[in-house]
């Protein structure tokens, strides 16, 4: 479970780097979000005993009230914060993005009318 | 009479301690949260809302530094305990002298953008008032919270509030700076959120005071880790803080930004600079055994390349807008170099030479602005600086009445200062001698204060035979150098502004604009004056911060409140649902 978790991770955040150095607005936000799926799936392997796999996520008559036998609640309380957080800042960019566009006639992330970038119809 | 108000003013701050301490953040809230139920056309309404409250926050903010500095057994330090949760399982915001001279900082800094922005700018556009107050809310919390986590939250509505803000007016310049600005702050969070759950997950704990007992703890073999994490959360703030090479962002989000909006932009850098002394100073103190002081070089390092950076941006820029924005650099550089050498006196220096700088820098972007729409025959931008047809201040935007911000029509609203070419002469002059760091006003001396401290790491008189290492002597150096060059640099842009010949008629400012400058200035004029005794109180913050034992033991210690209605039972066994 670790290895898969590790690669998810990995080419989440390979991808999201690479996008987010693109020259394409559309391009950069997609990094964005890529990026911070990476972080919540890291938040997610940050939990106290490692992951927690097989364990019960919510208190459960009989199974002993310790972090052996649940899933450590902590890091799912911070993903819940993060996941809003960074949808309202998706949200967000993805208005500017498009004022952008409006403004300069280009998707371009500096706006400018460069040799390499097509213009848009 | 004087001493009678602070023992009153004393008296009823300690009544209402530590509840006190939550209402910088909650009077923000409440006050956007209201001016959200005003339409948009109650925009003088919201102007004064908005001044009102923030003149309130001012006197909170007051109230909680005199309470923090009084002399007794709390050490300055207030705790609240949100939801009555014991320190390390709740969310706790402390107030210690450091937080308390940040809040009345941006207090100041607020008070005179919000009245700068009342005379012309709020109207350009919607939302401001309440984005502003959000903004306030966001620092606030920032500098009050104890939590790591609780300071990511903090940090994201400050931010998303300044993304609003630096696109206020809108127009294409805005955008695209807002465009870079936005996406690097979002790829800074990440780090943040990367950093803050590392830490979590080889500590255990998201409370900053916990978190410093832990430190030393930490198994050898998760050391590390434990410095890695540490460094990624280091790098969101050091983006904040604008350090070199994180910072080309700043420029161009700063000088594109309103005017009152830049003034308070000022401050969001120092939100970057006091998280890395409250963090470092508490989780790297001296007594964090195998981590003490760890990243110290980094900070020296990262300091000093941004000095360089900040004054030779200053050299280079053209506009005046570009001057301020670089001069925000280069007091973010001196700082950070300052607090990276871990030292009781240097570090009582640069929180001397912190709220001055600020004041400075936020001076010097309003002054901008008017010297600017003088220049320009009214408008912000000479047209040779509009590429195209920009939008802002577009009439059609703002269909307010009485606006009148086009650079066409002969007479701007409101009353002709004869003196006004004057005022904008000495406020320039005033924010020359403060950031260059000249005498006699207290940009000189924060620096004597930092560079004393370097030749003398332990007091005048009392550090015969030790001399400051290669790290010492560079800030040094480099101190005295960037001063001359900033110097250069905003003498050349008086000159071409105030001495050059031109055919231009006298500025006409409001009264609105003359004297949030003219207020900024006078605190730096008055930082100079009662320089002994701000000395001592950031002596004391500084001796605070470097032995942060006091820090962790008021959060650790501090004692929920009991349940009144269950006198007794609070230890009573729950059932579980």
């Amino acid at each position: 479970m670790e290895i898969v978790l590790v690669i998810a991770i990995g080419v989440l955040t390979g991808s999201g780097v690479w996008l987010l150095l693109r020259p394409r607005t559309f391009q950069v936000i997609m990094g964005l979000s890529l990026l911070s799926y990476a972080v919540n799936l890291f938040i997610f392997s940050m939990g106290r005993l490692g992951l927690a796999i097989d364990k019960e996520p919510v208190l459960r008559a009989g199974v002993p009230q310790d972090l052996a036998h649940y899933a450590d609640p902590m890091p799912q309380a911070l993903v819940l914060t993060a996941i809003v957080i960074g949808f309202a800042m998706t949200a967000l960019f993805l208005v500017v993005l498009l004022a952008s566009r409006g403004m300069s006639g280009t998707d371009h992330v500096d706006g400018s009318r460069a040799r390499d970038v097509q213009e848009m119809p | 009479m004087n001493a009678g108000l602070t023992a009153l003013v004393e008296q009823a701050t300690s009544a209402l301690m530590p509840h006190l301490i939550l209402a910088p953040i909650a009077l923000p809230l409440l006050t956007a949260a209201l001016m959200l139920l005003l339409r948009e056309e109650q925009q003088r309404l919201k102007l004064v809302l908005n001044m009102l409250s923030t003149a309130l926050g001012l006197l909170v903010a007051l109230a909680l530094l005199l309470w923090s500095n009084q002399p007794g057994a709390t050490s300055g330090m207030g705790v609240y305990l949100a939801a009555n949760w014991q320190a390390p399982f709740g969310i706790v915001l402390a107030l210690d002298r450091l937080s308390a001279m940040m809040l009345v900082l941006t207090s100041l800094v607020a008070l005179a953008s919000i009245v700068f922005a009342g005379a012309r700018w709020h109207r350009a556009g919607v939302h401001f008032h309440p984005l502003f107050q959000f903004q306030l809310m966001g620092l606030a919390g920032a500098f009050l919270t104890a939590d790591l986590f609780n300071l990511f939250v903090f940090f994201e509505i400050m931010l998303a509030a300044s993304y609003g803000l630096l696109l206020h007016g809108s127009g294409r310049p805005r955008v695209q700076a807002g465009l870079h600005y936005i996406a690097i702050n979002l790829a800074a969070s990440s780090l943040f959120l990367v950093g803050v759950s590392m830490l979590y997950g080889i500590t255990g704990t998201l409370n900053m005071a916990d978190l410093a007992q832990t430190i030393p703890l930490v198994a050898a073999a998760d050391r590390g880790l434990l410095h890695t994490a540490a460094a990624i959360l280091a790098t969101a703030f050091l983006i904040k803080a604008a350090v070199w090479p994180l910072n080309f962002w700043l420029v161009p989000a700063y000088s594109a930004a309103t005017a009152p909006v830049g003034a308070l932009f000022a401050l969001m850098t120092k939100v970057g600079i006091y998280t890395i002394l409250r963090l470092w100073t508490l989780l790297f103190s001296s007594e964090a055994g195998a981590s003490a002081l760890f990243g110290s070089l980094w900070l020296i390092a990262g300091g000093m390349l941004t000095m360089a950076f900040g004054a030779v941006g200053m050299l280079g820029s053209q506009r005046l807008s570009h001057l301020a924005g670089f001069a925000a650099i280069l007091s973010s550089g001196t700082l950070l170099a300052a607090a990276g050498f871990g030292q009781n006196l240097l570090t009582a220096g640069l929180l001397y030479y912190l709220p001055s700088s600020t004041l400075a820098v936020a001076a010097l972007f309003l002054t901008a602005d008017l010297i600017d729409r003088w220049r320009n025959d009214g408008a912000s931008y000479a047209p040779f600086e509009q590429a195209d047809n920009a939008p802002f201040l577009n009439a059609e935007l703002v269909p307010t009445e009485g606006l009148n911000l086009d650079a066409d029509e002969e007479v701007l609203i409101g009353r002709v200062i004869p003196a006004a070419a004057a005022l904008l002469g000495l406020a320039f002059l005033v924010c020359t001698l403060v950031i260059a760091g000249l005498p006699p006003l207290s940009g000189f001396v924060g620096k004597v204060a930092m560079l004393s401290a370097l030749l003398n790491p332990l007091g005048l008189g009392s550090s015969a035979g030790t001399q400051p290492g290669g790290p010492g002597w560079a800030l040094f150096a480099l101190m005295v150098a960037t001063g001359l060059l900033a110097l250069i640099a905003l003498t050349r842009a008086g000159i071409r502004h105030f001495w050059a010949t031109h055919d231009r008629v006298a500025p006409q400012l409001r009264v609105l604009e003359g004297l949030p400058i003219a207020a900024l200035l006078a605190l730096c004029i008055a930082l100079t004056v009662l320089a002994s005794p701000v000395m001592r109180f950031t002596q004391a913050t500084a001796d605070a911060l470097h032995s942060p034992g006091t820090y962790i033991r008021a959060v650790m210690q501090a004692k929920p409140i009991a349940d009144p209605t269950t006198p007794g039972n609070a230890a009573a066994p729950q059932e579980a649902p």
